[in-house]
Order: C-alpha cells, then sequence, then structure tokens
C-alpha cells in the first residue's frame, strides 16, 4: 500500500483534480472577459500637449486628501530633476500623484506627465487583493479600505502601472497609499478630482468614461499631426478611467506601451480560482491519503503492541 | 384699427431708430470701440486678478485669435470656419458667456449627453484663459511665469506651500523657473 501511493503519485492525483476543476470554471470566467466597465464610470482624459508642469494638480491633491508637508513647495520645479535609482519621481506615500518632466527628440520643448492610479476598469490589485480590501465604484473610482488590509502588498507586485504604495511609516497598522480618485469627498457627490479642478490648463477632462473617450477621439481627429492617434488607456490593461493622448509615443513619456490589452485578471484568474480550492480540500484530501496509506503499519504497529503485552 | 397703426408707426420708428444707433451689422467689430483693459477677477482665489491690456493686444493679435467667430471677423481655426463662415458678430463678446467657470459640475456634463452638440469639448473658462494665452505666449515669445499674469495670493501660498508657507528649512534650490519669485 504504502508503495502504491507514492508521495509522487499523491501530487500527481492532488494536481488533476485541480487542473479538472479548473477547466470545468473556464465556462463562468469566460463571461467576464466582455466586461467593459460600469456605464456610468467618469474618468479624465490628460492631455500631453497641454500640462505645463504648473503642478497645481499635486498641491490640490495634497491638501485634499491630507497628505503631509511636502519638503518643497509646490512651486519648486527643480523637482522634475531628481532621480531616484535612475528613476523619475513617482508616487508614494505622501504623493498620490506627480508630475515628471520628458525631454522628447521630436519636440523643442519637454512634455510634462502626470501619473496617478489610473483606475482600471477591472484593477489588478483588486484582484490580487485576498481579503478584499479594494473596490470598484459605480462611478469609477478603485478604494481602498485599510480595515481589512493586512499588509501583504500583494497589490502593488499586481499593478500593472506600479501606482499603490505602502506607508512604510506605519507597518504595524498596515495603509497602502494611492489615489482614490477623490471618491470619499468629491467623486461620490458627482464632483470632480480636486487635481482636475486645480488644472489651469484643461490638462485634465473629467466626465463620463464614455463621453471621454469621445473628446479624446475627436480631440485626436480635429488637429491632424498634433497626436498620436491612439488613447492610452482605452484598452490598456482591459481598459482605466484615466487615459492620456499625447503628441510623442507613449514609451516616450514613461508609459508602459507593453501593458497587455487584456485586464490583468484574466491571466490569473485560472489560478486565483483554485487557491481557495488547494486551501480547503487539499488538506482534507491529503489528510486522508495519508490515513490509508498508513492504516496497515498502524494496525501492524498496534498488533504488535498487544502482542507484546501479552 | 386706428389704435393698431398707431402701434404699428411707433414699432417701426423705434427699429429705424435703433437701426441708426446700433453699429451697422455684418460688419466687423472695431478694435477701437474694445476697452483698452480689461480686469479679469472671475476666478482670482490662488491668484489674484490678471490686469489685461486689451488695447497693446489688439496690435499684436487678430480678434479672432480670442474672440473666435463673435467679433464678426472669420476665425482664424480652420476647422471652425467650416461652420463660422461669414458671420455676423456675436450678441455678446465676452469669455464667461461661453465657457463656463465650472465646466465640470453635473449640469454642465450632462449636456455632453445631448447627440445634437458638436461643441463636446469646449474648455471651462480657467482652461480657454490659459489655453489661450500661454498657447500664444509660448509660440510669440511672451512672459510665460505664472506670476507674470498673477501674482499669487496668501491663498494661493497657503496651497503650494511656498512664500511664507514654505516648508520649515526648505531653502530654494538653484533651478527656479520663475526668476521674479521672492521667498519671504
Amino acid at each position: 500500500m504504502t508503495e502504491q501511493l507514492s508521495r509522487r503519485r499523491f501530487i500527481k492525483g492532488g494536481l488533476a483534480g485541480t487542473v479538472a476543476v479548473s477547466v470545468l470554471k473556464d465556462k463562468e470566467t469566460q463571461a467576464a472577459h466582455d466586461f467593459e466597465g460600469y456605464p456610468d464610470a467618469m474618468g479624465v482624459v490628460v492631455d500631453l500637449t497641454r500640462c505645463v508642469g504648473c503642478r497645481s494638480c499635486e498641491a490640490a491633491c495634497n491638501k485634499e486628501q491630507g497628505l503631509p508637508e511636502p519638503a518643497e513647495p509646490f512651486d519648486d520645479f527643480s523637482v522634475f530633476d531628481y532621480m531616484f535609482h535612475g528613476q523619475k519621481r513617482r508616487t508614494d506615500e505622501a504623493h498620490y500623484t506627480v508630475v515628471n518632466r520628458y525631454e522628447v527628440p521630436q519636440l523643442d520643448h519637454p512634455l510634462f506627465r502626470k501619473m496617478q492610479c489610473n483606475h482600471c476598469n477591472e484593477p489588478a490589485c483588486l484582484t490580487s487583493c485576498f481579503v478584499n480590501a479594494y473596490t470598484k465604484t459605480p462611478q469609477g473610482a478603485v478604494i481602498y479600505n485599510s480595515k481589512v488590509c493586512v499588509g501583504c502588498r500583494t497589490c502593488m507586485i499586481a499593478c500593472p502601472f506600479y501606482v499603490p504604495t505602502f506607508k512604510y511609516s506605519s507597518a504595524f497598522s498596515p495603509r497602502i497609499m494611492k489615489c482614490i480618485f477623490c471618491y470619499d469627498t468629491r467623486l461620490k457627490d458627482g464632483k470632480p478630482p480636486a487635481c482636475v479642478e486645480a488644472c489651469p490648463q484643461e490638462a485634465l477632462t473629467f466626465g463620463k468614461r464614455i463621453d471621454m473617450l469621445e473628446v479624446a477621439h475627436q480631440r485626436i481627429r480635429m488637429e491632424p499631426g498634433k497626436y498620436i492617434d491612439h488613447v492610452y488607456g482605452e484598452h490598456e490593461a482591459g481598459g482605466t478611467s484615466w487615459m492620456y493622448i499625447s503628441p510623442v509615443p507613449f514609451d516616450e513619456v514613461g508609459l508602459d506601451t507593453s501593458v497587455t490589452r487584456e485586464p490583468i485578471l484574466n491571466y490569473v484568474k485560472g489560478f486565483l480560482a483554485i487557491v481557495p480550492m488547494v486551501l480547503t480540500i487539499w488538506p482534507a484530501l491529503f489528510a486522508g491519503f495519508h490515513l490509508l496509506a498508513t492504516r496497515k503499519d498502524r494496525i501492524k504497529e498496534s498488533q504488535t503492541d498487544e502482542n507484546q503485552e501479552g | 384699427m386706428q389704435p393698431g397703426k398707431k402701434m404699428k408707426q411707433a414699432a417701426w420708428a423705434l427699429g429705424l431708430g435703433l437701426a441708426l444707433l446700433a453699429p451697422a451689422t455684418g460688419q466687423a467689430m472695431s478694435a477701437e470701440d474694445a476697452p483698452e483693459s480689461v480686469e479679469i477677477d472671475t476666478l482670482a482665489e490662488l491668484y489674484g486678478p490678471v490686469s489685461f491690456d486689451h488695447a497693446m493686444h489688439t496690435d499684436v493679435a487678430q480678434c479672432s485669435d480670442c474672440h473666435h467667430h463673435t467679433t464678426g471677423t472669420d476665425p482664424t481655426d480652420p476647422p471652425c470656419v467650416k461652420c463660422h463662415y461669414g458671420r455676423e458678430e456675436g450678441e455678446t463678446v465676452s469669455c464667461t458667456d461661453c465657457h463656463a467657470a465650472e465646466p465640470f459640475i453635473q449640469e454642465n456634463l450632462k449636456k455632453l449627453e445631448n447627440p445634437e452638440i458638436f461643441h463636446i469639448d469646449k474648455p471651462g473658462l480657467k482652461g480657454a484663459y490659459h489655453i489661450n494665452c500661454l498657447g500664444c505666449h509660448q509660440e510669440v515669445g511672451g512672459p510665460t511665469g505664472c506670476q507674470d499674469c498673477h501674482q499669487m495670493t496668501e491663498a494661493g501660498e497657503k496651497r503650494f506651500d511656498t512664500g511664507k508657507f514654505a516648508p520649515a528649512g526648505y531653502r530654494p534650490g538653484a533651478e527656479q523657473h520663475e526668476p521674479e519669485k521672492k521667498h519671504e
């Protein structure tokens, strides 16, 4: 018996069962591929031809979200020269949004690009979170609940845009810091986020996501040659609420053009579906196998014990 | 009817009088009729009002560069001319009459749902000012610093953590874009 149920066979059996379940599950998950986001979700078009790098959005975000005082004033433009380990500034626990400057060879002036959470239609952070700390609201915001967060930081790895950041200054009450589209204070009441309202150049245009897509495409169409004919975020990562239009290829302004058109969710759904099963079925199954496999030994043992006693 | 006839005559007289008083239609407004300067203060909050030297700008720009199709001249943007061609001057030439001060409030966003509407991408007032003014200044080499046009207010200094609200221990870096800015 112990020979027949070798360790290898245990694992083989377990894996076969797992695969069977995940294959059966596929039909169910297929339907979610067609999700195009909430119909009334709001969105923002970021027009890189308009942004002048004034950092008004950063200042407005800082005040609206009650973030800590910055190291330098928001009208100090030397921050555009900062480099951290060869990288430009990025979002962190004190900055939900940052603007970076990009020198592009095609133009005689630099371009500026704001970054923040792009609020995916099907967020990878939300998918990866095993305590459901994230929610995609019907208004389009991806919000976060620090009360249930255990600080595993999987969302930080899952995000294709490297947006969620960890508040390392309070590691014992874990908290992810990221843009929430001003959901609590503005978006849920139908108001635009603070950065949009602050932007003097209207480089940030706010409205329903479907209307913003139309605006973006119209802007590209109306001035031929001014923009690259692509709306970044229309399909990237399965579609995002925040979208970009640019006069130069997107990789020249630090946007990842290798992000897939499919939601990140689709790549991990199969795997994630088996996680609960592994956690619930496997222990019982393998414990059963173990008990069965060692039953004879135990009977033998107890017999020899009896013999010795007797 | 006698009273009706009198009324009609009065109406004609009034109409003729008004026609004589009003500038001839179908012609462009004259730059000389425009104010010397305009105080742009409706949005002043973080920055003070802009004292706009209108007379000076009429020398360096065409009316339609800013007023598009409302001053009786054809717009300078090629796509606009398709519809706004050979138009008479508008009833109003003020920026605020077309560009909403709060473009993103629900009431204004609702208007985008009308399928008849062509101008789905009309900038708000703040956007219109900055895109037009700064856009031209960048092209022709006009002033482009924030405080070249409007001084930052105390509320602005608070918002930007600058001036007397600058972070403790902050020493301005070498690469400030605005040379005139003074740190108290």
